[in-house]
């Protein structure tokens, strides 16, 4: 039987704020357990939780670059569970009222085409505290440094159909929040974490089958591994005449399998209602206008721009918009240099490798934008070649000199294009090599073409790889020619 | 609608209250009155009445995003049972 399977993602982002959602304490990670849990997130009896502004702000901010509708007037509501992480006994959260509605999202798969995921909804939340269950004779430790850190929960419409769309998915979120300045995106840290929702139904059939929703899966190989262990999971059990049953598993990366962590149906009873602690919050319309005013260029509409306004192919454009600090860092060697192509092509290249070496993100190259334009322009205006460009951006990446112009002038690499000290350098590696020419002039042109090729690497290797390129190959053959 | 026996003893599981068997039925009977309360309520025509999400007419107040609270872990924790290396224990959670 030929199987469909159906996701739907919830992704937690905790949001970049200073302070808690509800109270005045610091959100910083790791710091030393418990020293930025306050009376309210400990859940004292008698404190109020009083909403930070700026954690709306970004929710609605999230919400206007999906194309949202805004909950003008949004409520919190009470989920109830028991867990010593979460002292209140409830988690603030938004039920029937959320501040985000109905949106989406474009992503781009791997053959080129763009598909619209569907965004349920968007709503804030407070993110609960941590437990260590190791190391404490049989007790839990419990950190409540991160219980209060607002989070931003992002549903999805079960509209993705693949593993692989799921990671296209949560990276264009991913790419999303971190252009909007809401969210660091470190998945490592947990700021974001997704849960995945998986089904599977017979090819053609409209109704879902039953889900089995993932938890906390907080890498982007670790989505696609799960989502494909789980999917593999219920058509085998299905088609051993078994049943999926709904409930929440866990996945095990050492292992690559996913393991049962309860049943949804047991514990899914929150008991939701609306919190008295807490107003209605209404969105007033400055509000909006200030915050519409306020969204960057989005990642679409940059690698848009990208094609339209520098020619880039929609690959190139895709990978330098892929980041905010990538895009801008591209813009500014374009800037710097006046070509986009050989920026596009030395920021995808040389820096990437570069960074991927070093294992540094790219607001830590070594190497600046202006730097790198600077060099570019060498390059342009045939003072280097390419070949000696690479060392002076190594040089550059070594901390050697100030700039692309201080290493040339510095270790001599001006590219020699004065036709008469070239001519001088030929006669003396043809001097050298008279045997090979002898072999040349007598060889026939089917043959000349690799041993051309020799000559030119003496004559490159003489000149220290600064002479000019193009001039050596026309000289050279007038000389061994003519 | 009337709770049963079994309803009391799943709302009290959720809400980690230990009723004895004393308990369960005068629970159940109180609970069973408030909701003839709420029937009582129910009953009231409230079409084209807006659902109430706070019975104060005011909106949320919001507060700038600082961090003013100071590290007290110290003196939160005098009154905690059990602490180690500045985490609150509690009994394991973990099956």
């Amino acid at each position: 039987m030929q199987w469909e399977t159906v996701i739907g993602l919830e992704i937690h982002a905790q949001l970049a704020t200073r302070s808690k959602i509800f109270s005045a304490s610091a959100t910083t990670f790791g710091a030393e357990p418990n020293t930025q849990a306050s009376l309210v997130d400990l859940g004292m009896p008698g404190v109020l939780p009083v909403l930070n502004e700026e954690a709306v702000r970004m929710a609605v901010t999230f919400g206007l670059a999906i194309e949202a509708e805004i909950g003008r007037r949004n409520v919190f509501a009470r989920k109830n569970y028991f867990y010593p992480d979460l002292p209140k006994g409830y988690q603030t959260s938004q039920m029937d009222h959320p501040v985000v509605g109905k949106g989406f999202l474009d992503i781009t798969l791997d053959d080129g085409t763009v598909k619209r995921i569907g965004i349920t909804r968007a709503h804030l939340e407070e993110d609960a505290g941590k437990s260590l269950h190791e190391d404490f004779q049989g007790m839990s430790g419990i950190d409540l440094n991160r219980a209060g850190t607002p989070l931003l929960e992002i549903v999805s419409e079960p509209d993705i159909r693949s593993a692989k769309e799921a990671v296209a998915y949560v990276k264009a979120i991913h790419a999303l929040v971190r252009y909007l300045g809401i969210c660091d995106g470190n998945m490592a840290e947990g700021s974001l974490r997704c849960d995945c929702n998986v089904s599977v139904r017979p090819k053609g059939q409209e109704a879902f089958g039953t889900r089995a929703e993932i938890k906390n899966v907080n890498s982007f190989r670790f989505i696609e591994k799960a989502i494909n262990h789980e999917v593999q999971r219920q058509i085998e059990l299905i088609e051993d005449g078994g049943k999926v049953v709904q409930e929440t598993r866990l996945y095990d990366p050492n292992k690559d399998e996913t393991r049962s962590m309860r049943s949804k149906e047991e514990a899914n009873d929150y008991r939701y209602f609306p919190c008295p602690d807490l107003l209605p919050v209404v969105i007033e319309d400055a509000f909006l206008d200030t915050v519409r005013a306020s969204l960057p260029e989005l990642p679409t509409e940059k690698r848009e721009r990208f094609q339209s306004q520098f020619g880039l192919s929609a690959y190139d454009a895709s990978v330098l918009s892929a980041s905010r600090e990538m895009a801008d860092y591209f813009e500014q060697v374009q800037q710097a240099c006046g070509d986009a192509k050989l920026a596009a092509n030395w920021v995808m290249v040389e820096l990437s490798s570069l960074l991927n070496r070093e294992g540094l993100e790219i607001e830590q190259s070594p190497v600046s934008a202006g730097q790198l334009g600077g060099m570019i322009l060498r390059i342009k205006d045939d003072t280097i070649s390419g070949k000696i460009a690479k060392m002076v951006f190594e040089a550059l990446a070594a901390g050697e000199g100030a700039s692309a112009d201080e290493i040339i002038e510095k270790k001599g690499l001006k590219q020699v294009t004065d036709a008469g000290a070239i001519e001088a350098m030929l006669d003396e590696v043809l001097a050298a090599n008279a045997e090979q020419v002898d072999q040349y002039r007598a060889a026939d042109e089917a043959k000349r073409g690799k041993m051309f090729g020799f000559f030119v690497g003496q004559a490159m290797k003489a000149s220290k790889g600064k002479a000019n390129p193009g001039q050596v190959n026309q000289l050279l053959k007038k000389k061994l020619e003519g | 609608m009337a709770l049963e026996r079994s309803d009391v003893e799943k709302i009290a599981h959720l809400a980690r209250l230990g009723l004895n068997e004393a308990e369960i039925p005068r629970t159940t009977d109180t609970l069973n009155s408030i909701l003839g309360l709420v029937d009582a309520m129910q009953a009231v025509d409230t079409d084209g009445i807006e659902p109430l999400a706070h019975p104060l007419e005011a909106t949320q107040r919001l507060r700038p995003d600082a961090v003013t609270e100071a590290n007290h872990r110290d003196d939160y924790q005098a009154i905690a049972p059990a602490v180690e290396n500045g985490l609150y224990l509690v009994p394991k959670v973990i099956e």
